[in-house]
């Protein structure tokens, strides 16, 4: 049970209930679609940019707990960051999710992100963590 | 499937006997016991499979078909001999069984010989299996990925049309619809003989005779029928089947591909290289006659050995009492997951619905993924995912599901804690919600 319980952690939790800045808009200026094959789940992320910086991101999608509650947490942070500063804490997010919990994710760069460290213990789960990530990543490299 | 309905499930004897043999059943995951009830994905193998292609491979490993020294002799014969068990197996002769990498690896050696075929390959011999713009393929919304894409890719390259027998709200097959659906037009049927994600057992003779009545030929995906049911191809009346060696205690890597005689002799290869040829010249080459014309290149050994091993292991318990196993692991499986608050299984569940060992679930407002996550913190270890069906799943409504699957060695206790650990995992995440 413990290792459940670590990784459904009261942010994941909270996210998933009250998940931010869900639903797409209009007006996006880079969008991104990805979708993980092996359990259908799916996030659409859009964002909003003035020049490099973000303004505005908004997300929508279905699947686990992980995915979602991944999407929400960072569709969070990213307004108010340059592509660099986005492009920063995404590199940093998967080298914690690819290292099977030998590198701790980065509490002061990725706030609530922190809360999805338990993922990167399964391997199973670390795409549904990632999903958003990526998202964010391709959605940026559209610039 | 007569035996079934007589044949016994496997005592608790019996199955003691059969988990011994079964190395990997003594793992414990996550500080539990394991239950394996992902049978359906990949089977677990006895000792006796490992150790024929150890042992293979320690004293006889060698080229077949090809050098003149003992060991090749030795080497092919076995190879040959699990060929021979293997098609005895699935009521097949020897010279209809060709190895694949797996039942996807066969259902697209049929479609790309067809392919060929319309392309012209195969001469006059080959001319009746000729697909173009007209030319209908059917196959179900119930398909796994490998029995549905390579015919929707084989039609947009002849230009034949592809068409499915669509399922209703529950995931039963609309059969009531199969008449309007097969017509002269119809060249080719392809359909699962048991579903992989409902468990339900399709009427295959029947179907097989409605295809042959408009001229349509047969492609049966037997993945979930070879390992679990009593299977007869010959009287089935099939035209060709596909079914993975992995899934039924061999390895992974072999598989193999069914086609009657007649097709496998009139048909041009898919692959084509080393070691299915005649003559080659520098315009072009003469082909072996079948099997050996479909299997290009050097073969899957020691694994077509181990999966003949494999078969002797399934002969020796009985297809005819490991289906009854299951049949009453189903039953079991079913009824304590419709006691369940909360859980929809897929597919049809009615008194009538023949079904094998192995039930998918929704559990509408809790992901597959998390319940998976759930159940394999207690050792439990099913599948969760859509299971190479995506439309199927769109279908029913959901992108993903959890499913259990049991074969020859899941005891009645194992199932029993999956029906325990499940309301818990409901209830852990209705609670976080
Ligand atoms: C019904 C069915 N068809 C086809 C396949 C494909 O088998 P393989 O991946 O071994 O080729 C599977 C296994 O996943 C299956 O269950």
């Amino acid at each position: 049970m413990n290792e459940v319980e670590s990784l459904y952690q009261d942010i994941i939790v909270d996210h998933v209930k009250h998940p931010r800045r869900q639903g797409l808009r209009d007006g996006a200026t880079v969008e991104s679609h990805q979708l993980n094959p092996t359990c259908g789940d799916e996030i659409t992320l859009q964002l909003v940019l003035d020049g490099d910086r973000i303004v505005d991101a908004a997300w929508t999608g279905r699947g686990c707990m992980v995915s979602q509650s991944s999407a929400s947490i960072l569709a969070e942070q990213l307004p108010g960051l340059t592509a660099a500063e986005a492009g920063e804490r995404i590199e940093s997010f998967r080298a914690s999710m690819r290292s099977r919990g030998e590198i701790p994710v980065d509490e002061d760069l990725l706030g609530d992100a922190v809360a999805l460290e338990g993922a990167a213990k399964f391997v199973a789960r670390v795409k549904c963590a990632m999903l958003a990530w990526v998202a964010a990543e391709d959605a940026l490299a559209k610039r | 499937m007569s035996g079934t309905a007589t044949a016994e499930m496997l005592s608790a004897a019996e199955l003691a006997t059969i988990r011994a043999d079964f190395p990997i059943l003594a793992e414990r995951v996550n500080g539990h016991e394991l239950v394996y009830l992902d049978w359906g994905a990949t089977a677990q193998r006895p000792r006796q499979v490992i150790d024929a292609e150890v042992d293979y491979v320690e004293h006889r490993n060698s080229a077949v078909h090809r050098g003149a020294h003992t060991l090749a002799a030795e080497a092919t014969e076995e190879f040959e001999g699990a060929r021979a068990k293997v098609a005895a197996f699935v009521g097949a002769d020897e010279d209809e069984i060709v190895w694949t990498s797996n039942a996807t690896e066969a259902l697209n050696a049929v479609a790309y010989a067809i392919g060929n075929a319309s392309a012209g390959r195969g001469g006059a011999a080959a001319a009746r299996y000729r697909l173009g713009p007209g030319d209908e393929i059917l196959a179900t919304e119930l398909e796994h990925h490998a029995n549905l894409i390579p015919w929707q890719e084989l039609a947009a390259r002849t230009g034949a049309t592809f068409r499915y027998v669509p399922v209703d709200d529950e995931g039963a097959l609309r059969l009531d619809l199969l008449d309007g659906l097969l017509s002269a037009r119809t060249r080719l049927f392809a359909f699962t003989h048991v579903s992989n994600v409902t468990g339900q057992v399709l009427p295959v003779a029947e179907l097989t005779a409605r295809a042959h009545a408009v001229g349509a030929l047969v492609a049966l995906d037997a993945c979930q029928s070879a390992p679990h049911l009593p299977l007869d191809l010959h009287a089935l009346g099939v035209d060709f089947a596909a079914f993975s060696g992995h899934k039924m205690l061999g390895p992974t890597g072999v598989g193999a591909l069914y086609g009657r005689r007649e097709h496998l002799t009139a048909l041009p290869p898919f692959l084509t290289g080393g070691s299915m040829i005649t003559t080659v010249t520098m315009e072009g080459a003469e082909f072996l006659p079948p099997p050996q014309r479909f299997e290009a290149g050097t073969q899957r050994v020691s694994q077509a050995i181990a999966l003949g091993a494999a078969v002797d292991y399934l002969d020796a318990v009985g297809v005819d009492r490991i289906a009854a196993h299951e049949a009453a692991l189903g039953r079991r499986l079913v009824e304590g997951l419709r006691a369940i608050d909360g859980v929809r299984i897929l597919g049809p569940v009615g008194d009538g619905v023949e079904r094998t060992g192995l039930a998918a679930i929704d559990v509408p407002g809790i992901h597959a993924h998390d319940l998976g996550q759930f159940l394999d913190s207690r050792g439990i270890a099913v599948r969760v995912g859509h299971h190479c069906a995506q439309p199927l799943h769109r279908r029913l409504g959901t992108t993903a599901s959890t499913r259990a699957s049991a074969y020859l060695a899941t005891t009645p206790d194992e199932v029993d804690a999956y029906l325990a650990a499940l309301p818990e995992a409901i209830e852990f995440f209705r609670r976080l919600a």
